[in-house]
């Protein structure tokens, strides 16, 4: 019965070839290690994300007026609306923290070179609308750091050159942020924003399950195939990565937890304190600091003197990142059987990345100031010195199959 | 008293020193499963405080049921603009009103201890002192220049802010003192003198509470205001132990399914 129904799509729609495709054929090297947890872990905060974001919506109001004690009103008076916001907001930091270890796996095994360029562009730019996707939701509360932390981020559009005071008023809808702004954030946030990720989602796993998953060795499984065509280090995702994923799940359902049902504010990270008090324009708070995950950047921001440089050497700390494909010019993809030097200049990068983001929280001081060049060196120091070093590296040799 | 002083200054002092101009904040050890303590908190402040200050996205109804007050007895005794239980608690003095007679409206309280936290809301319910220069005679050690008389004068009198100059052992304060500030003395060099400096707020007793059952109250309106900030925390906590608890169990059962079926891979 069952069997007939499914033949009955099958004829209509590629139902069960692109379950295969894509689970149950889908060949996936046996040696993924824990890095290779994180793109499913962000899948699952994504579906997070938009199944409790239909549920605020549906009692949150997007206007000057209302939209703070909207909040308030799904705190106390929605049934579970509580744990619907702190399921979002812890969610949203949630994300970042996948999506940071995932990015960190791809530069660690090399997961950007050939033939997988555009599946890290993808990357990259769902890593792009994702920035977008909190900052405009951070005003929705429309609290105090809602407020002032968007001020701050859009008057930076106010630096370039010529069209920058039309470009802010253009953002804005207003010449404050207002109501207006608020109703045009909502909008690109619940929308706009989701449609792009969802649609740059689907592009990232067809890239990928096109050209097949990296590993921890970085060697192509598809070059050592066996009679019937099957990759011999490879393992059919379904069962053995949704069981193996599922584990991991539930290991990050558990941490989540205990944030949300502990620790919702995140130790002030997560939900900054000046929140809980309803935007007031005339009103700046003593510290504004963006929510932690944006901090890396917002310190290289600062750390240059000049406002427009800054935001330039901002902007080109996230392009940098597309352009590793290209600025890579190794041939050897896992950090396994690269050079010293090659190790060395990521653990600086990574050093030098979280210590950016402690910066970004803190208010700044000559010495932090002086840190945050040194560092902000280091960032765009990985770059440069990968593109001169990559060309001639002193590899070890790969293996022939996977090592488990 | 004498004792407990001299234990605080051997044990504290090097955070109170650290944190430079700031003022000491006392830790408010409130608990919000002490319901007398919460109702004592509501009466407070719809006493004292609902006047200027609204905590409007809160509902009487739901303080009612969640501190096992009647809401037939909350409708009698603590709702006092004559709205439903059912309603907001806003406060009955107009915003225009309130910014005119105090330079500024009060503040909504609803979440006032999620945004500045217990021990700060402790610490300047109990930091009013005497202060000529001010409008309303008084000033606040954690709040300076606070546009808000002393509203609980009568039950705790009023305090002055005094500073006395010591060495380590000489320190005596006069009964109910509470100290606010340690600095080190420093010379003209900029050398530790070896002396300290402590200022202290010292209540006159003229109010109807002691200093301990001023403290007491204090912290029941504390209490109070952090079960405001988040009502349902309580709930919210045990939930979690719920949840938790069923992950690890499901933790299990997926930990065992993905070793058998990883059994089969080499």
């Amino acid at each position: 019965m069952l069997g007939k129904l499914v033949n009955w799509i099958d004829d209509r729609i590629p139902m069960t070839d692109t379950w295969n495709k894509h689970a149950g054929q889908y060949p996936a090297p046996k040696n993924f290690n824990f890095w290779y947890y994180f793109g499913i872990l962000a899948t699952v905060v994504f579906v997070n994300q938009i199944l409790t974001g239909i549920w605020l919506t549906m009692n949150y109001n997007p206007s000057g007026d209302g939209a703070f004690a909207s909040i308030e009103y799904i705190m106390r008076d929605v049934e579970f609306g509580w744990l619907l916001r702190y399921m979002h907001s812890t969610g949203a930091s949630a994300f970042f923290v996948v999506v940071y270890l995932h990015m960190f796996r791809g530069l660690m095994y090399g997961s950007y070179q050939k033939p997988r360029e555009l599946l890290w562009v993808f990357g990259c730019l769902i890593f792009l609308a994702l920035m977008a996707e909190a900052f405009m939701g951070y005003l929705l509360p429309w609290g105090q750091m809602s407020f002032w932390g968007a001020q701050v981020i859009i008057s930076l559009f106010g630096a370039i050159p010529v069209i920058g005071d039309d470009l802010t008023l253009w953002i804005r809808g207003d010449y404050v942020i207002s109501g207006a702004t608020l109703n045009r954030f909502f909008a690109l946030h619940v929308i706009a924003v989701p449609l792009v990720l969802v649609v740059l989602v689907f592009l990232h796993i067809v890239a990928l399950h096109h050209v097949g998953s990296n590993n921890p060795d970085g060697i192509e499984i598809k070059e050592n195939k066996d009679e019937n065509g099957w990759p011999k280090d490879g393992i059919p995702f379904h069962p053995y990565y949704s069981v193996h994923d599922a584990v991991a799940v539930v290991v990050m359902l558990i941490l989540c937890s205990i944030v949300i049902f502990f620790m919702p504010e995140g130790g002030g990270y997560f939900l900054e304190a000046p929140n809980f008090e309803a935007a007031n324009p005339l009103k700046t708070p003593d510290h504004i600091a963006p929510v932690w995950y944006f901090t890396p950047f917002y310190a290289i921001l600062r750390a240059v003197p000049d406002k427009l440089g800054g935001v330039i050497m901002m902007g080109l700390a996230i392009v940098m990142l597309f352009l590793v494909p290209w600025i890579d010019r190794g041939k050897v993809k896992s950090i396994r059987y690269r050079s010293v030097w090659h190790k060395l200049n990521l653990a600086q990068f990574v050093i030098c990345f979280i210590i950016l983001g402690v910066l970004g929280t803190l208010s700044p001081t000559p010495g932090r100031t002086l840190l945050s060049q040194v560092t902000t060196l280091g960032y765009f120091g990985y770059f440069a010195l990968l593109w001169f070093y990559s060309k001639n590296e002193t590899t070890k040799p790969l293996p022939k199959r996977v090592t488990m | 008293m004498k004792k407990l002083f001299i234990a605080l200054l051997t044990l504290l002092p090097m955070a109170a020193f650290a944190s430079g101009n700031a003022a000491h904040l006392d830790e408010a050890n409130y608990d919000l499963r002490d319901k007398a303590s919460l109702q004592n908190g509501a009466k407070i402040f719809m006493n004292y405080c609902s006047t200027c200050h609204s905590t409007q996205y809160q509902r009487y109804s739901r303080v009612a049921d969640d501190l096992g007050i009647g809401r037939d007895v909350m409708t009698e005794n603590l709702v006092f603009t004559g709205v439903k239980v059912g309603s907001l608690m806003k406060t009955a003095m107009p915003a225009e009103s309130g910014a005119k007679w105090f330079g500024a409206t009060p503040p909504d309280l609803t979440l006032e201890a999620r945004l500045r936290g217990a021990d700060w809301v402790y610490t300047y319910l109990r930091s009013f002192y005497i202060d000529e220069t001010r409008p309303f005679g008084v000033n606040n050690v954690v709040f300076p220049s606070v546009g808000m008389p002393h509203v609980l004068e009568e039950l705790q009198g009023t305090a002055r802010l005094l500073e006395i100059k010591h060495n380590e052992e000489e320190l005596d304060l006069p009964e109910g003192a509470r100290i606010v500030k340690e600095t080190e003395v420093v010379d003209a060099n900029g050398v530790a003198t070896g002396e300290i400096l402590t200022s202290y707020l010292s209540p006159d007793g003229n109010g109807e509470l002691s200093a301990e059952e001023f403290d007491e109250a204090m912290l029941d309106l504390v209490n109070f205001l952090v079960y405001s900030a988040e009502p349902n925390q309580l709930e919210r906590q045990e939930m979690g132990f719920w949840v938790i608890g069923f992950l690890l169990i499901l933790l299990v059962f997926t930990w065992f399914l993905n070793r058998e079926y990883w059994r089969d891979v080499h």
